[in-house]
């Protein structure tokens, strides 16, 4: 079982990220859940979603200690880092948020997405960066169904985005 | 939508994309936070299949026009979210007198008044108690997955039509708004005869039909409300459903329906771990309830504990159905608070004293 907590502004598509994580659970045949916030706290606050991607039937869908954090803004990461799990895995979009952790029972990655996607020509895929980064750390499932993950999630009228995705995945992996 | 497909889906569009497959063509409603999906993807679908989608000046308005569709002998719905739903009270009211089926879907939300917009499970008073004035009852699930959403979507048209009453499905925020993998069951839709009761048209070839819910002389309501009743018992006697988890052994019986049940299980199966003997009565149908499935338990089990969102509802139909035979204790939180399963398993804790 791996539970994910994936945060940040609205906007920034951690819904979608944490959408993605989900599919790839589901081509693996495994039992998945997403939650989102919803509500005001969606419109200029943070947005969030919990995941959990697992081989036995999921209890509540809501992840109040994740396996895995996702953080790219600050109000988020105040907020959730102290609730990862020991042993846990923190991504943290390191062009939004100048703060360093001090926990040591938990990894911290470091990954500066927004400014890197900016400078790859992957503007607004930075959620999908610090996924590839996620999936290279955490393996919650293999890259190729993360790929088809992908091809899945993003939408027909909008399939000119499939390969940017593809790419900001490899190069998160790659981090 | 190809069937047998495991596709993800989030339960507000799961549940609508049931009914259509049910055969629900027609769906009136007006949005709310949490279950406005139903309604945008209804908007979004049913023009495309020769059906009907109006948003309604007010869920008042909507629930006539559903009053209306039903008459005509066609399966329609409505949706809404708690405050939604009180505003419905009267129309719903009005089609159990008229006895006329539909589908109603609460995806509830906390309260009182306008509340909050976070999951809850306190309408169920309301679902099972007083949907609208007067004696009626309308049949309500209580889905816990997806899943379930789908599958009961099928139930509640079916039997909403065979016993020609109100269907409800109980759901709430957590399940109206998150995602899991769904397969939709390829069923067919078997069409009940209406043409004893449907306004059709009768082209001056036979009686016309009246659909109506006044009685002014007391005597002739009482016997139609009674009538109804009679109803109302067959419907008890065959229609109630419960699962069982690990109750056979379970000193302490955990009674818990929709969201509640899932968390509950997993505080469960942690109990279990520690050898903490507990299981779980978990109702799928809130009316009829499922008391019978209940009263066994007490007569093997040592005590039970409903867990609810809501201050203690459904706490009353355990102790109706437990009858003093054994303590029954309630854990819960209102408002938009989600209990977690860490809190319902110290409270199994606490409840069994560590008995092995």
């Amino acid at each position: 079982m791996v539970s994910m907590l994936l945060a940040g502004f609205g906007g920034q598509g951690v819904l979608f990220a944490g959408k993605v994580a989900a599919y790839a659970g589901l081509i693996d045949e495994k039992y998945v859940s997403w939650l989102p916030s919803y509500g005001p706290e969606m419109r200029g606050g943070t947005a969030n979603c919990s995941v959990c991607i697992s081989e036995e039937p999921i209890g509540s869908p809501l992840v109040l200690n994740p396996d895995v954090l996702i953080a790219m803004n600050l109000p988020s990461y105040d907020k959730f880092i102290d609730k990862v799990v020991p042993g846990g895995i923190a991504v943290i979009d390191s062009s939004l948020i100048d703060k360093k952790c001090d926990r040591t029972d938990i990894k911290t990655f470091y990954i500066p997405a927004t400014t890197l996607a900016d400078k790859e020509g992957l503007k607004g895929l930075a959620n999908i960066i610090i996924l590839g980064k996620v999936l290279a750390e955490a393996k919650f499932a293999s890259y190729e169904t993360v790929e088809k993950a992908i091809l899945k999630c993003v939408p027909p009228k909008k399939q000119h985005l499939a390969q940017p995705n593809l790419k900001a995945i490899k190069l998160g992996m790659s981090l | 939508m190809s069937s047998n497909q495991r596709v993800l889906m989030k339960g507000n569009e799961a549940l609508a994309e049931a009914a259509i497959q049910a055969g629900c063509h027609h769906f009136f409603g007006y949005p709310i936070t949490p279950q406005t999906e139903v309604a945008a993807y209804m908007a979004k679908r049913l023009p495309k299949i020769g059906g009907t989608y109006l948003q309604a000046e007010s869920e008042v308005a909507a629930i006539n026009m559903v009053l209306g569709a039903a008459s005509a002998g066609i399966r329609a719905m409505t949706s809404s979210s708690s405050p939604g739903i009180s505003l419905k009270a009267e129309g719903i009211s009005y089609i159990a007198g008229s006895d006329l089926p539909c589908l109603i879907i609460n995806v509830q939300r906390g309260g009182p008044g306008l509340g909050g917009i976070q999951p809850s499970q306190s309408d169920y008073w309301q679902a099972t108690r007083a949907p609208g004035h007067g004696d009626l009852h309308a049949l309500v699930f209580a889905p816990s997955s997806i899943q379930e959403m789908v599958d009961m979507v099928f139930d509640a048209f079916d039997l909403a039509d065979q016993y020609r009453m109100p269907s409800m499905i109980l759901a709430d925020g957590m399940l109206g708004q998150m995602m899991e993998p769904v397969v939709f069951p390829e069923k067919s839709v078997n069409p009940v005869d209406k043409s004893s009761w449907a306004l059709t048209g009768h082209q001056g070839k036979r009686a016309h039909h009246i659909v109506n819910s006044l009685y002014l002389q007391p005597d002739e309501l009482e016997k139609n409300v009674k009538e109804r009743f009679e109803r109302y018992e067959l419907i008890k006697s065959k229609e109630a459903r419960a699962e069982e988890y690990l109750v056979e052994d379970a000193q302490l019986v955990v009674v818990a329906y929709g969201a509640t049940s899932r968390i509950v299980r997993s505080a469960i199966n942690t109990a279990r771990g520690k050898g903490i003997k507990v299981g779980m009565i978990r109702p799928l149908t809130l009316w009829p309830y499922p008391s019978s499935v209940i009263a066994k338990a007490a007569e093997t089990a040592q005590a039970f504990l409903t867990v609810e969102m809501s201050m203690g509802q459904m706490v009353d139909d355990v102790r109706l159905a437990v009858n003093g035979k054994k303590p029954v204790a309630f854990f819960g939180h209102t408002g938009g608070v989600i209990p977690t399963p860490a809190e319902v398993l110290a409270e199994i804790e606490k409840m069994t004293g560590g008995d092995r």
